[in-house]
């Protein structure tokens, strides 16, 4: 799915001296705080030292007339007691203030002080599943501007009815370190980079506009000729499809999803649910189902982080733990939920390598990575062919899903009718309804042509974003309700 | 940092950033302290406290334009970071439209007293924020039919902001702000494996007017237990009376086409419509920045350009958009302010109960799920929950249903405004009557 060349790994910083001595963070601090941390009890406590370099520059109106440069610099400490939280962050690096923020964390216990880790070890050799050469702050900007400016002038060159042209493009390295009260210290550089074009078209006094975007934990290499020909393309060809769009119908249908960006249905309608959070506190549609059949035998779900330069790929999580591969959906059965390490204590299994977190200025929470469905038997022609009445939907713009109720939706910016087992008229614009459950029932028909979607998804939670993927193969729906406006 | 210290590190960002070769800057420290307690089913869940601080930047360097922000304030870090984003903006090409507001904009500023800062804010213990908490609770839990209850969740959170931003053109303005949340979030166990859940909240600048636990508690049980049950409905054109907290959705997508990027961007349904009939008779919105408590409020906007108050809607005539200086400049229009502040409406008479009993037959919305608007077309399709109105009563809960048209003929739609401004959102949308709206579902 990458078509950029594998790159070695850039070797990670080691403890002694770290990327973060620079800021004054040695052992000697990481032993304070946490034993600050651990003052009055406490099961556990950690720290998450993170500094974040980000740029984004943005085309409008045929030049790159402007920039945004952020820093992040700070540190987050977290004391937990059973199920509880105790958090508390700063942005000053001294000793006083890195200790002040775990006095006020501490507080969530009330019992007597554990000793900190006399010893840390630091974790080496883990895999890096991010595809980069060189780092994003050591490009200088006159090396990424060309890219936008080739972008706009293709892009207006592709059709004489383009109007407007917006291009962002973004690149971040978010250099971490995660140091906890079992002795271990973590460290990662985590690279993402995103370019995102949008137009807006004029056609017979109407108006259209639309986007295509991507995103990777790559470097500059990822934007490859074929990558950018089929940028302009797309964005073009999305919005002046838009032109010939109807209404879509309204009501129960059937509803045949393409392969890739359709992996928001994953996402939405069983991804969140499966969070452990909502799970241990009894919140979701999916507690208690484990070990139960949900789902036609063809149907497995999987969450990673390993897809070598994925936007939703980690080495690590924000908790220090591994991130492989979690099955959510065997053979139709309800298997494993997402966990971070408090809700992997409360069920008594390992961690998932799920605990994700914005930044330092937030506790992590159970959260999806890549979230995709693994290929099925059927073929993409036999199941638009299958459909008598139904649409069938290739590109969306947002979701979002009712946990404990299940409802769920998601909004479709491109698509077809399908009339008789034929893709006919375009569709734009219509919101699609259902219940998680209910919807994993019934999906009939699974394809064989997985595809991860290389759009640059965020996902929020708790007011916290963090980089997602997600992909599926074509599959149908044989019911849902698609928000038209005219009666079916 | 003192405020004297804090007007001073602004002070000296924007003397770097000219040494460096900015001719113009606009330099805006912040300090942000936030205390939160969530509490679950009899305990504490999470406690966090934490101060965010941050300089940010807008930088005019030989007719170019960027716009920096750190958290990292190490004095030895200011000086290399800012001549770097000098450095950086050097590399773009220049913008002719590009420049600090119009210095007489910064006149005139009001100087009503908004009430920002509850000057109490540090009387709030741990101890209290603990009971406030347990006291949603107590009163969700002690609601009719609570044996119904799975969980819930409460929480306290207050925080309390200073700002200092200064510009190389004259502009000087600071505030402290201070905010207080509750919230409760109640789940039931519904009869079919469903869970649904609803939530309340409350709030206001000052902690006095926060509001009630034992009221907040009790409305979030009943908002979810009335959910028990919840089913789809046909597809068909029914009378829609939209809830006063859940309309700051659609309103929110009648903004967004106000702004001058979006106009100038060719990305607005509202372009070229000044002065035209866009909504009922009944449409009238204000814009008002100088409301005091307010949670839109402000004396300045971002961009420091002093606040006034101007109408957006005239009995659903357009009357102004949203203009900042840079898009203001590209489409030679007087800016008039970046964003919304309070939104004021021209209100009816009716309560929501009266305005339901007129309506009769319909569906009351109480809230959306996900959907989306297209600013460029006006096109709009939203995912809603609510209830069916029948007999001038609520009737049987609805869920996994669907609002989709087009905002042009929405608007045109409004037939009855309450007098029930929603107090907790600077949107202030009262309840909305819309007749014969699309609604798709089975």
């Amino acid at each position: 799915m990458n078509d950029s060349p594998l790159a070695p790994p850039i070797p990670g910083p080691s403890f002694g001296p770290t990327y973060f001595s620079t800021f004054g963070v040695d052992e000697r601090l990481i032993r304070e705080a946490l034993s600050w941390a651990l003052s009055q009890g406490g099961d556990y406590a950690d720290l998450f030292f993170q500094h974040r370099v980000s740029h984004n520059f943005v085309l409008e109106d045929g030049s790159v007339n402007r920039a945004f440069k952020g820093t992040e610099l700070g540190v987050g400490v977290r004391v937990v007691r059973g199920d509880q939280t105790g958090y508390a962050f700063t942005e000053d690096l001294s000793l006083a203030s890195v200790c002040e923020a775990a006095r006020t964390a501490a507080t969530i216990a009330d019992g007597t002080r554990r000793e900190a880790p006399g010893r840390f070890h630091v974790t080496r050799g883990l895999p890096s599943r991010y595809s980069v050469n060189r780092r994003w702050d050591d490009i200088a900007p006159q090396e990424k501007l060309p890219l936008l400016t080739g972008l706009n002038d293709r892009t207006f060159s592709m059709n004489p009815a383009i109007r407007k042209v917006n291009i962002t493009f973004g690149d971040d390295m978010s250099a971490i370190l995660i140091a906890d009260s079992l002795g271990r210290i973590v460290e990662d550089v985590q690279p993402m980079t995103l370019l995102y074009l949008s137009c807006v078209a004029e056609k017979n006094g109407a108006r259209e506009q639309n986007t295509y975007g991507v995103s990777a934990r790559q470097d500059m290499s990822f934007y490859s000729q074929d990558r950018l020909d089929l940028m302009v393309r797309e964005a073009v060809d999305r919005t002046m499809i838009l032109f010939d769009a109807v209404q879509a119908p309204a009501g129960e249908m059937p509803v045949v999803l393409g392969a890739g960006a359709s992996g928001i249905l994953l996402h939405e309608a069983i991804g969140h649910g499966m969070e452990a959070d909502f799970n241990r506190k009894g919140t979701s549609i999916y507690a208690d189902k484990i070990g139960k059949k949900i789902a036609n035998s063809f149907v497995n779900v999987v969450d990673e982080g390993t897809a070598e330069g994925a936007r939703g790929s980690i080495n690590i999580d924000d908790e220090g733990n591994e991130a492989g591969r979690t099955n959510l959906v065997e053979g139709g059965i309800l298997t494993t939920y997402l966990h971070d390490s408090i809700s992997a204590r409360h069920y008594g299994v390992k961690p998932t390598g799920n605990g994700r977190r914005e930044s330092y200025q937030y506790p992590p929470l159970p959260r999806m990575r890549s979230t995709y469905m693994l290929p099925g038997p059927h073929k993409k022609e036999e199941i638009i062919a299958s459909v008598k009445k139904g649409l069938y939907c290739t590109n969306f713009t947002n979701g979002q899903v009712q946990i404990g109720a299940g409802d769920f939706t998601f909004y479709v910016k491109n698509g077809y009718l399908i009339e008789d087992g034929k893709l006919t008229r375009p569709i734009k614009d219509v919101n699609i309804i259902g219940n998680g459950p209910k919807v994993l029932e019934q999906i009939d028909m699974v394809a064989d042509d997985l595809t991860i979607d290389q759009g640059g998804w965020t996902c929020g939670k708790d007011g916290q974003s963090v980089p997602v993927s997600q992909g599926i193969p074509t599959v149908r729906v044989a019911s849902i309700t698609v928000g038209g406006q005219a009666s079916s | 940092m003192s405020a004297v210290e804090f007007g001073a590190a602004a002070h000296e960002a924007v003397k770097i950033a000219r040494a460096q070769g900015a001719q113009g800057v606009a330099a805006r420290i912040a300090r942000v302290r936030e205390v939160s307690v969530q509490w679950r089913d009899g305990a504490i869940e999470q406690v966090t406290e934490s101060t965010t601080r941050g300089l940010g930047l807008s930088l005019y360097v030989d007719g170019r334009f960027a716009s920096v922000s750190t958290s990292d304030l190490r004095p030895e870090a200011a000086a290399p970071f800012i001549a770097d984003a000098v450095a950086m903006t050097r590399t773009l090409s220049e913008d002719p439209y590009r420049a600090l507001p119009d210095p007489a904009l910064y006149a005139n500023r009001p100087d009503l007293d908004l009430e920002f800062a509850d000057p109490e804010y540090g009387t709030l213990t741990a101890a209290r924020r603990r009971d406030l908490a347990r006291a949603i609770e107590d009163a969700a839990r002690s609601s009719p039919g609570a044996d119904r209850i799975l969980s819930v969740t409460t929480s306290v959170s207050d925080s309390r902001s200073e700002m200092f931003r200064v510009t190389s053109n004259g502009f000087e303005g600071s505030r402290i702000d201070t905010s207080f949340w509750l919230s409760g979030s109640v789940a039931v166990r519904d009869d079919d494996g469903r869970r649904p859940e609803d939530s309340d909240f409350c709030g206001s600048r000052f902690l006095r007017e926060a509001g009630d636990p034992n009221a907040l508690g009790a409305s979030s049980a009943r908002r979810a237990l009335s959910r028990l049950g919840a089913r789809k409905s046909d597809s068909k054109v029914m009378t829609l009376v939209l809830d006063n907290r859940a309309g700051g959705r659609l309103v929110s997508a009648l903004l967004s086409p106000l702004s001058a990027s979006s106009l100038q961007q060719r990305r607005s349904f509202l372009e070229g419509r000044m002065g035209e009939t866009i909504g009922s008779p009944l449409l009238g919105i204000v814009d008002d920045p100088l409301i005091p408590r307010g949670f839109g409020s402000r004396h300045f906007d971002g961009e420091g350009i002093s606040a006034r108050r101007f109408p957006l809607f005239e009995a659903g005539v357009l009357k102004n958009y949203y203009v900042d200086t840079y898009y203001g400049r590209k489409l030679s229009l007087p800016p008039t302010t970046g964003g919304a502040s309070n939104l004021t409406w021209v209100t009816g008479g009716g309560s929501q109960a009266a305005l339901i009993a007129a309506a009769r037959e319909g569906v009351f919305v109480t809230g959306f799920l996900g959907g989306n608007s297209n600013g460029t077309t006006g096109d709009y399709s939203l995912g809603i929950q609510g209830f069916m109105i029948r007999g001038g009563a609520i009737a049987e809960p609805v869920a996994e249903m669907n609002l989709s048209g087009n905002q042009l003929d929405l608007w045109k739609r409004l037939v009855a405004v309450g007098g029930d401004p929603y107090p907790y959102s600077a949107l202030g949308t009262p309840t909305l009557v819309f007749e014969d709206v699309f609604f798709a579902g089975i």
